[in-house]
């Protein structure tokens, strides 16, 4: 693309089952569609392309419908800024600005990762970050590791861990047995997911599973040696290479709060707001899938359509995916109302420990601040590169402190795309560019 | 899933010239030459990938010059230059 206005029916961010399925639908009645994700491949997180094993299936054939169907795609870019009908895009390291008829946000979800000593060590990641990881082509071979923290994620992570040749050592979920069999109880009703559960433990026979367990330190010199795991009444001290380390997902609602969505903040972390239709506060302004609450991929991909359905004029369509979508959408309330944080989980950093990652700032230096904004101005907390969603979400979850609003840029962007933009800034425009 | 093809790139990271799977992350590549921890936090202490999906920013490298790259967005090219700063 070179630097020409850009104009489209429909824009959809992020390409992830949600988006790929926004724009599969819009396209399929007709609209111009540009797809953009940060990723070089499409596919979101749970269809995340593998180096060395490929795409999966079901997302290598909608791409290739997309593809069909002429979407416009662009890799590797994300929305830095939104005014009013336009965004202003950061691709490559070029800037590029997009015009858009109707505009779908599907940016999915990141994972909660919460402070514990060590949890800066290298050799301790998310557990959906691991997962990530291995995909990539991180060399995992032979590494022994612990996959700890809590969700249905911790099963997928082991199994592709160990697909790519690590020592899963053992898989530590927080959650009591009573609170797990609650939700496998309940999984009757979502046969495809009880399928894959089933097929998971399968493929992870031999790999102990503890209820009732979960992390609390991280040990090693320059490099993650061990980890102390309480299970039960019981503590105890595992050598590892790794520790993937994930609590559960957080919905990604900073680019719906630049654009002035309304968000759900009943929960500890925010949700953005829809109705019926996946429309937002804001007009023609869609969203779908996990920004709009966690649901899985199934939730996803109804979501994703019947969006596409609506901002391609066709809510008639859309209406019939309505109860589909109630089913899936049952799941995410089903997960949330069984894996449930216990209370020990938030108090598992110590006054030493590093909680925003970018700027160093410990549990300590943290604990006189009475909000947020106290934190930033005191301490410089949240005001590193990644913007508080690391150390933002850990705060809301572990003081229920609210998060602070998101400033522009959605996200921290060269100068030279800035400048690339014939866009009138918008005052303190500067704050969080990264040089 | 269908196997991706095993065709190979050489890059360098910090100097040192490897070849890799085409189609891995730049994260991935720095991991494999070895060059973890790949950059230092404000205090000092040494530091690798969390989310290894674009959030954390806890990849940041220089790739071809332009610093503050989040590697495990970037895949390997022949002949990319990456330099770390662990």
């Amino acid at each position: 693309m070179d630097k020409r206005m850009h104009s489209y029916q429909v824009v959809v961010v992020g390409a992830g089952p949600a988006g790929l399925s926004a724009a599969e639908a819009a396209a399929a009645q007709g609209c111009s569609v540009l797809l953009l994700d940060a990723q070089p491949a499409a596919g979101g997180q749970v269809w995340r392309r593998d180096a060395a094993l490929g795409m999966p299936a079901r997302s290598r054939t909608l791409q290739s419908r997309l593809d069909a169907l002429g979407v416009t795609r662009l890799p590797q870019s994300e929305v830095v800024g939104a005014f009013g009908r336009q965004l202003l895009v950061r691709c490559g390291r070029e800037s590029l600005e997009v015009g858009f008829g109707s505009l779908v946000i599907a940016t999915g979800a990141r994972e909660l990762l919460l402070p514990f000593p060590g949890w800066t060590l290298p050799g301790v990641t998310g557990a959906g970050g691991a997962q990530a990881l291995a995909k990539q082509g991180w060399p995992v071979r032979g590494k022994r590791v612990l996959v700890a923290g809590s969700g249905p994620l911790l099963l997928a992570s082991a199994e592709t861990l160990q697909r790519h040749g690590a020592r899963v050592l053992g898989i530590h979920e927080q959650l009591g047995r009573t609170g797990l069999a609650g939700f496998a109880a309940g999984l009757w009703r979502w046969p495809g997911k009880l399928a894959q559960a089933a097929q998971l433990r399968g493929r992870l026979r031999g790999v102990p599973y503890r209820a009732d367990s979960h992390v609390l330190r991280a040990l090693g010199q320059g490099q993650l040696e061990a980890v102390e795991i309480r299970a039960g009444g019981r503590i105890s001290t595992i050598e590892c290479d790794m520790l993937a380390c994930g609590f559960g997902l957080v919905p990604n609602v900073e680019l719906a709060c630049a654009l002035g969505c309304d968000l759900d903040e009943s929960r500890v972390h925010p949700l953005v707001r829809v109705d019926a239709y996946q429309r937002t506060s804001a007009e023609d302004v869609y969203a779908v899938g996990e920004a709009c609450g966690i649901g899985g991929v199934d939730c996803a991909r109804v979501e994703g359509r019947i969006a596409g359905l609506a901002a391609a004029g066709a809510p008639e369509r859309a209406r019939r995916l309505f109860r589909l979508r109630s089913r899936a959408r049952r799941f995410g309330k089903h997960l949330e109302r069984h894996f449930i944080l216990r209370d020990e989980l938030r108090a598992l950093a110590d006054e030493d420990t590093i909680v925003c990652r970018c700027e160093d700032v410990t549990m300590g230096a943290l604990s006189l601040c009475r909000d947020v904004r106290e934190m930033r101005l005191m301490t410089r907390c949240g005001m590193g590169p990644c913007q508080g969603r690391i150390c933002g979400t850990a705060i809301a979850e572990t003081r229920r402190l609210p998060r602070a609003g998101l400033r522009f840029p959605v996200f921290p962007v060269p100068l030279a795309v800035l400048a690339g933009s014939s866009r009138k800034r918008p005052a303190g425009i500067f704050s969080g560019v990264v040089k | 899933m269908s196997a991706a093809k095993a065709l190979h790139v050489s890059l360098r990271v910090d100097g040192r010239t490897l070849s890799v799977a085409e189609g891995i992350s730049v994260a991935a590549a720095i991991a494999i030459a070895g060059a973890i921890p790949l950059r230092r936090s404000p205090s000092g202490e040494g530091r690798a990938p969390l989310c290894g999906m674009g959030v954390c920013f806890e990849c940041r490298a220089t790739v071809d010059g332009m610093e503050q790259q989040r590697t495990c967005l970037l895949p390997v090219a022949e002949g990319m230059e990456v330099v770390t700063h662990g």
